[in-house]
C-alpha cells in the first residue's frame, strides 16, 4: 500500500490514510470510509475521517449534511469505468462540496486530465503509476472547449474575453 | 467546411502529442495492451484482422480540397493506395502499421483533421445530411450545431468512459437523410406551432444486436438547449447503463429497461439543473461558428435547366446522380464509388486526388462523404454538368446508381474486419454483377441494399429495404436477408423500419440469385408507381418468401437443416 497521492497542482506525498474497504472494521480518526458506514457515525467522528463512494453510491445521500466531509473518495474499481467522472461533477456542481476530492482505485495516468477536470483535488495513484510522467499528464491541454468542474463557461462564453480572433 | 481557427488548431496538435507519448510508452511496455487500448480507440485506432485499421474523421462527412489530397497522401504513403468511406462518413485505412500511427495524427493535424473519438466507449463522430446548408427544405443549417455539439463533445471529461459507445445524429431539414431515428440521440429539426426552430429529440435507436427505432423524449427541444439536453441524457446514460455485459451497455437497453417514461423524466430532472445556463447556445456563438464555413459566393443569374443535349447515359447520370441545390443554377453531384467490381465505398489515392481537383474546378473546394458511402461534390454551375460528368466518368466514378439497387451499402466484412463473421464485399460485388444491366436497374426504381458482416451492423443491414447479414454457422459463412427496414429517408417515402428475416439463411453462392428472386417477386406484384419497400410493405413478406423458398423445397429444407 505504498501507493502515491498526486495533487491537482502537481505535488505528490506517500500514501497515509487508511483506505476501510470494509462496512464493519473499526473507525479510527484519519480513516477513508465507506459510505454506509460513515453515515452511521456520530457528527463528531464523522469529523475525524473521509467518506469514499463506490461506483453506484448516490451522491445525493451526501448533500443532506450540514458539515460536510473535509475528504471524499471516489472509487474505480477498473479505470474503464467512467460513473466516477459523474459522481465527482454532482459533487462540486450540484451539492457544492468544497473538501477534498479523492480519486482511488484503478486510478492511471492517462485518466487523469480528465479526472482533474471533473473536480478532483488528488490522486491515490495505482501503485505502478510514475509520479513524474503523471505530473505532465495533468497539463495535456492547454485549455478547452466545453465547461466542466474546473472552467464553468464553456470557450464559447469566454472567447470574446480572452480576445480570439474569429 | 469548418474552417479551423488557432484555438481548434492547438487542441488537435496537443492530441497528437499526447497518443505519441501514450504510444511511445505502450511500445516500451509502460502500458499494457488492456490500458492502451482505450487510448488507441478514441484516436481511431483498431488492431483488426491483418493490420491495425485507422479510423479518420469526416466531421458530419465534410472535407476540403486540401484534406482530401491529404488523405491520398497517406493512403500511398502509409498504407496500400486506397481508402473506404464509411457509413459514418468517415474513412478508413486498413493497413497502417501501429509504429507509425502517431506520425499519421501529425500529418492529419497538419490540415485540421484527426482520428478523435472515431471509436471506443465516448460521443463518436457526430453525422448529419450530405446535403446539409444546400438543400431547400431547411429549417436550419445544421453544419454550425453539429460543429459546436463536435466541440463539445471532443474530449468532454465526464463522458469519456461511457458504457458504450455513442451515437449522435443532425438533421436540419424535413426529410430526414441522417437516419436520426437510429442513432442514441437523434435531433430531428422542426418548428414549433409558433415558429421557433429546434428539435425533435430521439434516444436509444440502433442498429447492432439488438435493432431499435429511438423513443421521442422531447416533441421540441428550443436549438439553443441542444448541449445542455444532450449532456443531461449522457449523464442518465453515464450514470445508470449496464456496464456488466457488452452487449447490453447501449442507452437503448437502458431506455427500454426503465419504459422510455422514466428515462425522460429522469433527463427533464438533470435538465431543470442546466436549462438557460452556461451551456446554453447563444445566437453569437451559432453565428461565429456559421462564419467559419465560408458562405460562398455563388454566381447569380445563371439558367438553372439542364441541357441535356439528347445524350441518353448523361440524362441518366443527371437523373440519379444529381440532385437539387438552393441556389439556380447549382446542383450537387453525387460521385459513385458503386462501380461493379469495386468495393463499396472505396477509393484509390488516385481517384480522390481527381476528386479533390474536381472540388476545385468544379466548386469551392468542398467535399462531403455520404452515409451510403459516396462522395459530393456539392456546388456544381448547371452549365458545367456535362465537362463534369466526361471526366467523372473516365475515372470510373459516374455510375449512374444512386438510390439504385447496386448502390449497395457494404461494411469492410470478413475481409478486412477481425470482428466479422463472414465476407461482405465479395457479396455486394457478386450481385452488382448479377444486376449489370443498368436499363433494368433503373426500371426497378429505388431499392436500399444493405450487407454487414456481422451483428454489429457497420452496413446498416437492418435498415436496407434488402438487408444481408453474415453469420457464422458451425464455422463456415451464411446470409440471412430481411426484407422492409428503412432509415426514414425519402427513398423509402419517409417510412421508418426495421427488416424482417424471410427466413433460413443462404450459401455466399446463393446470394445474388435469392435477391433476383425477391426482385421477381417485385415486379410481378408491383402496383403503377410504388417502390418496392412499398410493395414490401403492403404485401408482408409471405410473397417474397414463397418466392424465394417456395419453389426450392429441396433447398429449403438443406437450409432449414443448417439456420
Amino acid at each position: 500500500m505504498s501507493s502515491v497521492i498526486l495533487r491537482a497542482d502537481g505535488t505528490w506525498t506517500a500514501d497515509a490514510a487508511r483506505l476501510v474497504r470494509d462496512a464493519t472494521a473499526e473507525v479510527v480518526a484519519g480513516d477513508i470510509v465507506p459510505l454506509s458506514t460513515y453515515l452511521g457515525l456520530a457528527l463528531a467522528v464523522r469529523a475525524q475521517v473521509g467518506v469514499w463512494l463506490a461506483p453506484d453510491s448516490e451522491p445525493g445521500e451526501l448533500a443532506a449534511f450540514a458539515s460536510e466531509p473535509k475528504l471524499i473518495a471516489v472509487d474505480f474499481p477498473a479505470f474503464k469505468d467512467g460513473r466516477g467522472f459523474s459522481t465527482a461533477t454532482l459533487l462540486r456542481g450540484r451539492y457544492g462540496f468544497r473538501g477534498e476530492l479523492r480519486a482511488i482505485g484503478d486510478v492511471l495516468i492517462d485518466q487523469l486530465f480528465y479526472l482533474r477536470r471533473v473536480g478532483f483535488t488528488s490522486f491515490a495513484l495505482r501503485v505502478d503509476q510514475d509520479p513524474e510522467t503523471a505530473v505532465a499528464a495533468l497539463r495535456t491541454f492547454t485549455d478547452v472547449y466545453q465547461a466542466s468542474v474546473d472552467q464553468p463557461l464553456p470557450y464559447f462564453r469566454r472567447r470574446a474575453a480572452l480576445g480570439a480572433l474569429l | 467546411m469548418y474552417r479551423y481557427d488557432d484555438f481548434d488548431r492547438s487542441i488537435v496538435q496537443e492530441r497528437v502529442a499526447q497518443y505519441r507519448n501514450q504510444l511511445e510508452r505502450h511500445l516500451a511496455g509502460k502500458i499494457g495492451e488492456d490500458e492502451f487500448r482505450p487510448l488507441r480507440l478514441q484516436n481511431g485506432l483498431y488492431i483488426q484482422r491483418h493490420a491495425p485499421m485507422l479510423r479518420i474523421a469526416a466531421p458530419y462527412g465534410l472535407l476540403s480540397a486540401t484534406q482530401m489530397r491529404k488523405l491520398a497522401h497517406i493512403a500511398r504513403r502509409y498504407d496500400r493506395g486506397y481508402g473506404h468511406f464509411t457509413t459514418r462518413q468517415n474513412i478508413q485505412l486498413n493497413w497502417v502499421k501501429l509504429e507509425e500511427t502517431a506520425d499519421i495524427l501529425a500529418e492529419l493535424a497538419s490540415v485540421d483533421m484527426h482520428a478523435i473519438q472515431t471509436s471506443g466507449n465516448c460521443v463518436r463522430n457526430i453525422t448529419s445530411d450530405e446535403f446539409a446548408g444546400i438543400t431547400r427544405d431547411e429549417i436550419i443549417d445544421p453544419r454550425p450545431l453539429a460543429e459546436i455539439l463536435r466541440q463539445w463533445s471532443t474530449f468532454h471529461p465526464e463522458f469519456a468512459y461511457l458504457p458504450r459507445k455513442f451515437k449522435i445524429a443532425v438533421s436540419g431539414s424535413r426529410e430526414d437523410r441522417a437516419a436520426t431515428a437510429f442513432h442514441d440521440i437523434g435531433l430531428f429539426a422542426l418548428r414549433s406551432p409558433s415558429g421557433e426552430r429546434g428539435f425533435r429529440v430521439s434516444v436509444g435507436g440502433g442498429m447492432g444486436r439488438t435493432p431499435i427505432i429511438g423513443t421521442v423524449i422531447r416533441d421540441f427541444l428550443p436549438w439553443q438547449e441542444y448541449l445542455n439536453y444532450c449532456e443531461a441524457i449522457l449523464r442518465v446514460y453515464n450514470r445508470y447503463g449496464r456496464r456488466d455485459n457488452l452487449w447490453k451497455a447501449r442507452i437503448k437497453i437502458l431506455v427500454r429497461s426503465l419504459g422510455a417514461e422514466e428515462f425522460a423524466r429522469q433527463v427533464e430532472a438533470d435538465y431543470t439543473h442546466l436549462a438557460g445556463g452556461q451551456g446554453t447556445v447563444t445566437q453569437e456563438e451559432y453565428e461565429r461558428v456559421a462564419a467559419h464555413f465560408v458562405p460562398f459566393v455563388y454566381a447569380t443569374g445563371l439558367a438553372d435547366a439542364v441541357d441535356t443535349r439528347g445524350d441518353k447515359p448523361f440524362a441518366r447520370w443527371i437523373e440519379r446522380n444529381v440532385h437539387t441545390h438552393r441556389v439556380t443554377g447549382y446542383r450537387a453531384v453525387v460521385l459513385s464509388l458503386k462501380k461493379t467490381g469495386t468495393a463499396p465505398g472505396d477509393a484509390t489515392a488516385e481517384q480522390m486526388d481527381l476528386v479533390a481537383d474536381w472540388s476545385e474546378r468544379y466548386g469551392f473546394g468542398e467535399l462531403r462523404v455520404t452515409h451510403e458511402q459516396n462522395l459530393v461534390l456539392p456546388d456544381v454551375r448547371v452549365d458545367q454538368l456535362f465537362a463534369l460528368w466526361h471526366e467523372v466518368r473516365a475515372a470510373g466514378l459516374a455510375t449512374p446508381n444512386i438510390g439504385l439497387l447496386t448502390d449497395i451499402i457494404s461494411c469492410p466484412g470478413g475481409d478486412f474486419c477481425g470482428l466479422a463473421n463472414a465476407k461482405s464485399i465479395p457479396i455486394a460485388q457478386a450481385i452488382q454483377r448479377r444486376f449489370d444491366d443498368l436499363d433494368y436497374v433503373h426500371d426497378l426504381g429505388e431499392i436500399d441494399l444493405n450487407i454487414s458482416g456481422c451483428i454489429n451492423s457497420c452496413g446498416h443491414h437492418h435498415v436496407g429495404h434488402i438487408g444481408i447479414l453474415g453469420v457464422d454457422k458451425d464455422g463456415s459463412e451464411w446470409y440471412q436477408v430481411s426484407l422492409g427496414g428503412a432509415d426514414g429517408s425519402s427513398a423509402g417515402n419517409g417510412r421508418v423500419g426495421i427488416g424482417r428475416i424471410i427466413g433460413p439463411s443462404f450459401a455466399a453462392d446463393e446470394v445474388p440469385g435469392v435477391i433476383e428472386r425477391l426482385i421477381d417477386v417485385y415486379v410481378a406484384q408491383r402496383e403503377e408507381g410504388e417502390r418496392f419497400v412499398e410493395t414490401v410493405a403492403r404485401l408482408g413478406i409471405e410473397p417474397f418468401k414463397q418466392g424465394v423458398y417456395g419453389s426450392r423445397k429441396d433447398a429449403h429444407q438443406t437450409l432449414a437443416e443448417v439456420a
